[in-house]
């Protein structure tokens, strides 16, 4: 990494394609400012002022020329565009399988969570040639998660996720930089991608000191923000949730993703479920961005073990619509944290999962 | 045009000496001035200040930049420096240079009119911008702000410690200036040309600067409510922008750049007027393709408002926007390419004479096309993910906003100084500086497209070492770009005292404020001229330069 360097590494599967794409155009710019520049010199060498006192005739106007100079830039513009649009698309297309990482940027740090429970701080190690899901969110303000030699980049917006996507193809170390200004320590916001071959990645992960496993935290959690007094009875049965249609009260239905766990923890009057009432009060600035993800870990991993069908999730089991809801009586055990399995494996495992448990 | 010159031209009376200058000397006659002439050079004399005052904090970001560490100021202060750069030169400079400095000054004489519209309103706005520019002064120099100028929340409204309400209050203020001088301007074009001036008739100057009103009165007011809700959400906690409190940040970013955007284009279309006055002047020729150009002008301030999302492409819109909005950006390129074409036409056949504003007007159509090309790319949606919020971006807009408007606007001064003043600058170090701009500019803002693309994102005060080779280039180059900016405020002084008598027309231009004396009296024209035929008739001047050069 030493040097005068003129171009990025090229390590992800975009990366060539965003190059071929930049070389098209940097060609076409080439040719445009040299045609213009040599218009310029040549005319003003052919056509300096000789004397003072000399005007040229009236020029004709060419609406040959006009509509050539249109058109010509118009069409180049279009394959400029297509092909930036298609680009565009299959970066925002998510991958179906793969790893996913959650990101987590606050000020002024990037917090990694591996799916296996292992945290990483200012660096990510993930393995060559496997398709990478990112959760991305915020704890504060906007931060921009930025990998020069993957190409890709993707603003970190509080308050929501977004899920980006990429597929590291040479191993080594690269640069993560915070590229949306952040506050006082933006350029401090800075961390390293360490690609890894499958074995190296495995070796990695298995000598890494996993922290509590995010769902066992997010089971916790569900416990002590007293989730549990309510999920599970009469209010909706969180077990198999994820992934899930469910209809909301407006008549419409969604697609129970992380973004709608989120928003259903922060802002829950903003889409009930239907058929339950709007008693569930907002977690907005009670719980910290890494809390959310535990908890959402913890629904997600509801589905691995669930006896309601697909579809069935939205169907009260107890309470009708508009009736007072009844707390537990002291002493009587909720029927609390709902179907949380004994031990499961909650992710899609990787190519070998690891060997510590839970 | 020469052959009315005559008429325009007063006799030689006791009246030959008296100006828009010398007519009265006292302090109040200038504060309190209602002559578009004298406002124009009192904002003249303010944006050089603001200007001045920009660089300083340019020349402390760069000197920042030479080593990859802390080792001048620290991040905070960095931070404090680069807003201030990007307050002060976007509103305190860009914004009101062309079009209030050489607007002011030549939209009524080019319309044949005394004044413009509203000249009362005119000296309010100059006071508006003179208490925007106070209240925003005071701010950065009591603590600074630490925002950037693009203030995007919540950093902006829930975590900054700054003083960011004060910044925004001047913001806010200044904001009236520029819609008032906008107002002044298309009530002016409407209503004040002179007999005979229909609008086909009209210099592309105040076609680019009637274009450039319109956006000044339509987006300016969504800035100034923008920057009202950061306050609120600030001041009041109520949520607005900060996700924390019920807000959207995506919102802030929609309305900002709803303002923001056509604000480039508040940037660059009186630069591109100025543009179609200096190549037609010095290729004696009428423009190729009049009509074009002056459409052209008019497209941009309309698709300007339609693009203001392609700042937004990995802010987390929807893939669908995404697509709509970098149609709309590219589409914008195709009035600009059409700019280019046609004033690199113009010189084709012309008489051309590489006059120092000449040298200026060729170096904004080599920048403002490299400028403009890398904004193509920047558009491109596939592309933009990698280069969005880097050193790439920062070179395309101060290619579009220094390379494009700043030539444009030292090239307007030089080419009306002797209308304004009556002296002539010296050419040779004209021209000189001129070409040392040339070239420190793009010595600064060339290696910044390199180190974008390599990776390097915008407002590092501390950066990785592999991109100190590129920082340094750019250092250097700005060292040498700072020289050419200093010497032309030093012998455009020095004119004054020692610069030779420029006569009523010393470039032999057409365009009626030639026609009066050098500088123009108080009311401009003693007859208000009759226009009979198109704008930039220099062919005419063939046969009859001859027999009319001795009235002059």
């Amino acid at each position: 990494m030493t040097g005068v360097p003129f171009f990025p590494p090229e390590a992800s599967t975009f990366a060539p394609q965003v190059d071929a794409l930049f070389f098209f155009e940097l060609c076409v710019a080439a040719f445009f400012t040299f045609l213009i520049f040599t218009c310029i010199v040549y005319f003003c060498i052919r056509y300096r002022r000789r004397s003072d006192d000399e005007f040229p005739p009236k020029m004709p106007s060419h609406y040959g020329l006009e509509a050539a100079w249109t058109v010509v830039p118009f069409l180049l513009m279009l394959v400029m565009y297509f092909w930036g649009a298609q680009l565009y698309v299959d970066m925002k297309r998510p991958a179906e399988r793969g790893l996913e990482i959650h990101v987590i940027g606050k000020q002024w740090m990037w917090k990694i969570e591996h799916p296996e429970g292992v945290r990483e701080i200012d660096e990510m190690h993930v393995p060559v040639g496997v398709p990478i899901k990112l959760v991305l969110a915020s704890q504060d303000v906007i931060h921009d998660f930025f990998i020069p030699a993957f190409r890709m980049k993707q603003d970190l917006v509080p308050g929501g996720y977004v899920t980006e996507w990429f597929q590291a193809t040479q191993t080594g170390t690269y640069y993560l930089f915070c590229s949306q200004y952040c506050g006082a320590g933006h350029s401090s916001m800075v961390g390293k991608i360490y690609v890894m071959s499958e074995p190296d990645y495995q070796a990695w992960l298995a000598g890494a000191v996993p922290a509590e496993n995010p769902a066992a935290a997010g089971k916790q959690l569900f416990t002590s923000l007293g989730c549990d007094q309510c999920h599970g009875q009469r209010a909706p049965n969180l077990a198999g949730l994820y992934g899930s249609k469910v209809s909301l009260q407006d008549g419409s239905t969604i697609i129970a993703d992380e973004q709608y766990l989120r928003d259903s923890i922060t802002n829950p009057s903003s889409q009930i479920v239907a058929a339950y009432p709007a008693v569930m009060p907002s977690y907005l600035g009670q719980i910290s961005e890494e809390q959310l993800y535990e908890l959402i870990q913890f629904i997600k991993s509801l589905t691995a073990v669930r006896n309601l069908p697909a579809g069935e999730v939205s169907q009260p089991p107890a309470p009708a619509l508009g009736a007072p809801a009844t707390r537990p009586a002291p002493g009587e055990q909720p029927g609390s944290v709902p179907n949380f399995p004994p031990a499961e494996t909650p992710y899609p495992p990787p190519p070998s999962p690891p060997t510590e448990g839970r | 045009m020469n052959m009315t010159t005559a008429a325009y031209i007063p006799a030689p009376t006791r009246r030959k000496q008296l100006n828009f200058l010398n007519h009265d000397y006292r302090i109040r006659s200038w504060l309190l001035t209602k002559d578009h002439k004298r406002i124009a050079l009192l904002y003249m004399v303010s944006i050089t200040f603001f200007f001045a005052i920009g660089g300083a904090a340019a020349t402390l970001i760069r000197l920042e930049l030479v080593y990859p560490t802390n080792w001048i100021v620290k991040s905070e202060t960095y931070n404090k420096l680069f807003t201030m750069h990007g307050v002060i030169m976007v509103w305190f400079f860009l914004i009101p240079s062309i079009p209030a400095v050489l607007g002011n000054f030549l939209m009524p004489l080019m319309l044949g009119a005394r004044d413009v519209a509203f000249p009362k309103l005119n000296l309010t706005s100059w006071y508006l911008f003179i208490i925007g520019g106070a209240f925003t002064l005071f701010a950065l120099l009591w603590g600074g702000v630490d925002t950037g100028w693009t203030f995007y929340t919540p950093l902006s409204s829930s975590f900054s410690n700054t003083h960011v309400v004060l910044v925004v209050i001047g913001i806010f203020i200044v904001g009236f200036s520029t819609i008032l001088t906008g107002l002044n301007f298309i009530v002016t074009t409407h209503t004040m040309r002179c007999p005979g001036m229909t609008w086909f008739r009209m210099p592309l100057f105040v076609w680019g600067m009637y274009a450039t009103s319109v956006i000044q009165v339509l987006a300016t007011p969504v800035l100034a409510m923008t920057l009202a809700l950061v306050g609120i959400e600030r001041i009041w906690r109520i949520g607005i922008f900060d996700p924390a409190i019920g807000g959207d940040p995506l919102l802030f970013q929609h309305l900002f750049w709803f303002y923001s955007h056509p604000a480039v284009y508040i940037m660059i279309l009186p630069g591109m007027a100025v543009e179609s006055e200096l190549i037609t002047c010095f290729s004696r020729k009428e423009p190729f393709g009049y009509v074009f150009i002056a459409f052209s002008s008019v497209a941009i301030a309309i698709l300007g408002f339609l693009v203001w999302a392609h700042h937004m492409f990995v802010a987390g819109i929807s893939v669908y926007s995404g697509l709509v909005f970098s149609m709309l950006s590219m589409v914008v390129a195709v009035p600009s390419a059409i700019k280019v074409f046609n004033w690199t036409a113009t010189l084709y056949r012309g008489s051309i004479s590489l006059e120092t504003p000449m040298l200026y007007a060729l170096g904004f159509i080599g920048l403002f096309t490299i400028g403009g090309l890398t904004g193509v790319m920047l558009a491109t949606l596939g592309l933009d993910v990698h280069v969005h919020d880097t050193y790439f971006v920062i070179a395309h807009f101060h290619y579009i906003m220094v390379g494009g408007m700043v030539m444009a606007y030292l090239g307007g001064v030089h080419f009306w100084w002797p209308k304004i003043t009556g002296k002539m600058y010296d050419e040779w170090w004209g021209r000189l500086s001129a070409i040392i701009i040339f070239i420190g500019f793009n010595l600064t803002f060339f290696p910044q497209f390199i180190l974008g693309y390599i990776g390097m994102p915008r407002r590092y005060p501390v950066y990785p070492p592999e991109f100190q080779f590129w920082n340094d280039l750019s250092s250097a180059g700005a060292s040498i770009l700072a020289i050419g900016y200093a010497l032309p405020l030093i012998y455009l002084l020095l004119s004054l005292r020692y610069g030779k008598d420029a006569g009523n027309n010393p470039h032999r231009a057409t365009g009626l404020e030639w026609t009066t004396t050098s500088p123009p009296p108080e009311h401009n024209f003693h007859t208000i001229p009759v226009i009979t035929h198109e704008p930039y008739a220099y062919y005419l001047q063939l046969k009859e330069n001859r027999e009319e050069e001795p009235s002059v």
